[in-house]
């Protein structure tokens, strides 16, 4: 049985990738900051897809705890053979830029906890010589720009991290996956303004559980963006400033 | 969590969390009926934290919100807040000896019938579409085809969770909170936010309906068909002719039955019996112009729905075909064009129903407004505060908004009242408040529980306020 970790359980693309895990019957801990709402997403997938699954805390942004949180994770799943990490905050673009420690969070949450995790994680893995880690990342990452780089950098390092990652593992037999994501009708996109292309939350776990089963190391979710983001990285630096992208 | 961490990396204060209020989109909105639309601020939490943030950090009015299915402005809050809760929607606990099913309110009656059809059962009551929330639903106490057994949602709720205007959670059940929980179940979503409910679902031996398709000439026949069908079936509907003249109108089809024995199927359907392939969903892909529906079109629909309505005494029905059809059409609400409708349901008291049913056709007839979506149906025992049904005739018809449409709904109001009758307020888009008043006789036992609960009066709507529903 497989036994996956999800971090940032709470996400609904990552509640759809659990019900997709879990309907082909992996043994899922869902790890969230909020544990009482991981736990309700744990009876969910027990009443829907008949498998019984954990949920626990984990705080991306306390890096020392991540150590025993992973101890505690692996001996109560009984080992581990994938780790998918979705968490990360898209909070208050406009505050992030203006204030180091809202943007300090913000990469604590994206990038430098999701280090500390997957480091941990990689470590185990290749030890066992088996295994497979998502990252979730994001379109933003592609370029800076001025309406979200603070999201943008944290997310565009995030893919460095994994793609350096993956560079290193391929000798051995873990799976390292980077999805870029395109806008997702969720909570970070409700209420702004030029959301454009959304897809549901439902489609985008489709098509990253598809990505994971055909063994892809970089994917966009969906396809177009890649596509999207190849015209956008192509524009020159004097012009692509002045755009309000 | 200690502040320093051992490790010389520090900790950096969490200053985005979402504690702040979420953030709202601005959004035209309307119910299935397309009439009317109103701007609200609207919310769509996506964990329980958010959704007590959405309630209790802002005092502006706030409305709970499903699938927004019901028709008019019941889940509308002009120039106010809607809290849509489709995101809250997990399946918290289920007994399969008992068929108990914990669920949060944004779990669709599709998805209980999607998850739980395949092991033998199914919602205890459903009303003509399965793209409803649970919490919209009871919020409305809908009825289904079985009322006249089963009465109505709330029958099959033994318990709920409340968040009340403060943010507090406050469980409510027939023993606890009593007065709280009657108040709720039919209470249009004014007394709180419904986070979660305990529902029996009905164990079911196939995916199949087994029973009979009625026709009858006119109304008197109707009537016996309906005494005869309601001792034998759990379920029973009829569509009626309300466009017709002398001679047509008040002919019916009815159909009535019960959940197949595995025994009854044949051998291929008995193999799996709670298997039935779906069918290539249809749609209508825009708004048709206002005159597609005239008075020709409706009696010309009238006529062959009749005719190819063969009667039959013995015959299995597909489960989404008997109990959803218009499912399968998806945005049927768009063929009454761009100023959208009503649909018009009204119940009148046993002893009332046949000499009110005949009266209010021959109106209908007369004004030529009539549409060919007319469904009769025969109520059981009810209870409730402000739940609609009672025992009698129920009729729905829709109209489309035209001219002179709410003057003549007005009069067809009188005629219901002076029966002792009542108007369905989960398709209600045009009532007076005084109308309404005179029909819901416990309104004042509910405002008084409505004012404990809620005492700044947080929770209205549209609906609500055209009403006056809320307490003074």
């Amino acid at each position: 049985m497989l036994k996956v970790l999800i971090l940032g359980a709470t996400s609904p693309i990552a509640r759809g990738l659990a019900m997709r895990f879990a309907t082909d019957g992996a043994r899922l801990y869902l790890a969230a900051r909020d544990p009482h709402e991981a736990r309700r997403i744990a009876d969910d997938l027990e009443v829907r897809a008949g498998a019984p699954a954990l949920a626990g805390a984990f705080d991306a942004e306390d890096f020392s705890s991540h150590e025993e949180f992973l101890r505690n994770a692996v001996g109560e799943l009984g080992g581990l053979d994938g780790v998918i990490v979705c968490f990360g905050a898209h909070a208050e673009e406009e505050r992030a830029q203006v204030e180091p420690h809202a943007a300090l969070s913000e990469i604590a949450q994206n990038f430098t906890g999701a280090v500390s995790l997957i480091t941990l994680v990689a470590r185990h893995m290749e030890a066992q010589d088996t295994g497979f880690i998502i990252v979730i990342g994001s379109v933003a990452g592609e370029r800076g720009r001025a309406r979200n780089y603070v999201y943008g950098s944290s997310k565009g390092a995030l893919h460095l991290f994994a793609q350096g990652l993956r560079g290193r593992l391929w000798k051995t037999a873990v799976h390292v996956m980077t999805v870029k994501l395109g806008t997702v009708d969720t909570r970070m996109t409700w209420g702004r303004e030029g959301v454009l292309l959304s897809i549901s939350p439902e489609r985008a776990a489709d098509l990253i559980y598809r990505a994971y089963r055909r063994k892809s190391e970089v994917v966009y979710v969906p396809g177009r963006w890649r596509f999207i983001m190849g015209g956008v990285r192509l524009i020159p630096e004097r012009q692509f400033k002045r755009l309000s992208l | 969590m200690s502040a320093v961490a051992t490790n010389q990396v520090s900790r950096i204060p969490s200053s985005n969390r979402p504690s702040a209020e979420p953030k709202a989109r601005r959004d035209v909105l309307a119910g299935w009926g397309r009439y009317p639309f109103a701007e609200c601020d609207l919310y769509r939490p996506e964990k329980l934290a958010e959704l007590q943030a959405v309630v209790a950090r802002n005092s502006r009015s706030l409305i709970p919100r499903g699938a927004g299915r019901a028709y008019g402005d019941a889940a509308l809050n002009d120039q106010n807040r809607v809290v849509n809760l489709e995101r809250l929607n997990r399946m918290l606990a289920f007994d399969a000896e008992t068929g108990v099913l914990r669920a949060e309110a944004g779990v669709t009656i599709a998805e209980i019938i999607d998850v739980f059809m395949p092991r033998g059962f199914f919602p205890p009551v459903t009303p003509g579409t399965r793209f409803v929330t649970l919490g919209g639903s009871l919020a409305a106490d809908v009825h289904g085809k079985n009322h006249h057994r089963a009465s109505s949602l709330a029958a099959h709720v033994t318990s709920l969770d409340l968040m009340l205007a403060s943010g507090e959670i406050r469980r409510c059940s027939r023993e606890e909170n009593a007065d709280l929980f009657r108040a709720t179940v039919g209470g249009m979503g004014l007394t709180g936010v419904i986070l979660e409910l305990e529902l029996k679902l009905k164990p079911i031996p196939s995916a199949w309906i087994e029973g009979e398709l009625i026709r009858t000439a006119n109304l008197d026949q109707a009537f016996d068909a309906f005494e005869r069908a309601d001792e034998k079936y759990d379920y029973s509907v009829a569509w009626i002719d309300c466009a017709g003249g002398r001679g047509t109108l008040g002919r019916c089809a009815i159909n009535a039955g019960n959940f197949a024995a595995r025994e009854a199927l044949w051998s291929r359907a008995a193999q799996e019996p709670y298997r039935i392939a779906p069918r290539f969903p249809l749609a209508v892909p825009f708004e048709l112009p206002a005159i597609a529906l005239n008075s020709f079109t409706v009696n010309g629909f009238n006529t062959f729905y009749y005719a190819f309505s063969r009667p039959s005494a013995h015959r299995f029905f597909d489960w989404r075909w008997f109990f959803y059809p218009l499912d399968s059409i998806r945005n049927w609400n768009r063929i009454h064009g761009r100023r959208g409708f009503v649909q018009y349901q009204c119940v009148w008291p046993l002893a009332e129903s046949r000499a009110g049913l005949s009266e209010t056709l021959e109106a209908i007839s007369r004004s030529r407004r009539g549409s060919p979506l007319t469904v009769l149906k025969k109520f059981g025992a009810q209870d409730g505060m402000l739940s609609f049904p009672m025992p009698g005739y129920t009729l729905a018809i829709d109209f489309p908004v035209t001219d002179g449409l709410f003057e003549f709904l007005d009069e067809i109001d009188q005629m219901v009242l002076k029966r002792g009758g009542r108007v369905y307020l989960a398709k209600d888009a045009r009532m007076r408040p005084e109308v309404f008043r005179a029909m819901y006789p416990n309104l004042p036992r509910w405002q008084s529980i409505k004012a404990k609960a809620d005492p700044e009066n947080r929770f209205s709507s549209s609906l609500s306020r055209r009403l006056r529903i809320d307490p003074e």
